[in-house]
């Protein structure tokens, strides 16, 4: 904070300059609430549709739970790494956050990876979407919060592009901090997923 | 204000201790689930346990939801988003349940 207060000079605009950001901030959580209600109801239809199996396979055929493990473990570390990455731009380190990015960045990527292989693994063996309503809950749920993974690593790619050419400044210190909101929201949307859809699907 | 900022902005204690709390949460309902050694009821209830501590974990640590944190906006909008997905969620598992009852297809 106190370099902060030397790069303004003023020390009214440091404040007021907080301020913008926290509005920021708060809107986007208010959006990340919005999106939890999609969630929700996608998890609503998942567990409505559950038993739907019609005569194919159910949740402990196809789950495959050390798989699905490795994955949650490569989110969980991300989330992680994105926090380090947040502490390095408070300590006014863009080197350092450029860096967690790109780590975060490859551990989203196995994370795609992991669930990419599966669906694929999935279709291949006939029980795509269409398959039964189950899948095509599943499939729904499951690749909805994909997407969003994907393009929270696309927003990553962004947040690099303007760090290499803007740096951290007024404008790109708020963006990293709700890049970083909406990459932990991904993970604890996961943690549902991976305890809601596959720990008690196999049961 | 550097005390302030330090807790809205979270340390790498409290990131360390998310991820190693998250990571132990994880780890607990897995193992319950593989090693098959408890009733399914049992196993749900520590699935769901571990589930929403973990979320807790998350939201604190990472998120850094707390009521001094925008006045507390963004917990109330929380419990807010909370109460409808609890609607949606419970509802709909409700009336469909009635709904298979009374088709006699459930």
């Amino acid at each position: 904070m106190a370099t902060d207060t030397l790069h303004h000079g003023a020390t009214a605009e440091p404040h007021e300059h907080h301020d913008a950001s926290g509005t920021k901030l708060f809107g986007f959580w208010v959006y990340l609430m919005s999106d939890l209600v999609i969630f929700g109801s996608l998890f609503a239809t998942y567990a409505v549709l559950m038993k739907g199996t019609a005569g194919g396979p159910t949740g402990a055929d196809i789950f495959e739970l050390p798989l699905i493990l490795f994955g949650t473990f490569a989110l969980l570390i991300s989330s992680f790494t994105f926090g380090m990455g947040v502490l390095a731009m408070h300590a006014n380190r863009v080197g350092q956050v450029k860096v967690w990015l790109i780590i975060t960045f490859l551990l989203g990527l196995c994370f795609l990876g992991m669930e990419v292989y599966e669906f694929q693994h999935l279709i291949h063996e006939g029980y795509g979407p269409d398959r039964s309503g189950f899948l095509s809950a599943f499939f729904t749920l499951v690749g909805t919060h994909g997407l969003h993974v994907t393009f929270g690593m696309i927003w990553i790619l962004v947040m690099l592009v303007q760090l290499s050419t803007k740096g951290l400044n007024a404008m790109t210190r708020p963006r990293i901090l709700c890049l970083s909101l909406f990459w932990h929201f991904l993970d604890i949307v996961w943690i549902c997923v991976f305890s809601f859809v596959y720990l008690m699907g196999v049961l | 204000m550097s005390a302030s900022s330090t807790n809205a902005h979270g340390s790498v204690k409290s990131y360390v201790t998310g991820l190693v709390l998250s990571l132990i949460l994880t780890i607990i309902p897995f193992a319950v689930v593989m090693s098959g050694a408890f009733s399914v009821l049992a196993t749900v209830i520590v699935i769901a346990v571990t589930a929403v501590l973990q979320i807790l974990v998350q939201l604190v640590m990472f998120m850094h939801m707390s009521t001094k944190a925008d006045e507390g906006w963004n917990l109330m909008s929380f419990v807010f988003t909370l109460t409808i997905l609890v609607l949606v969620v419970g509802g709909s598992l409700w009336i469909m349940q009635h709904l298979h009852l009374n088709m006699m297809i459930g």
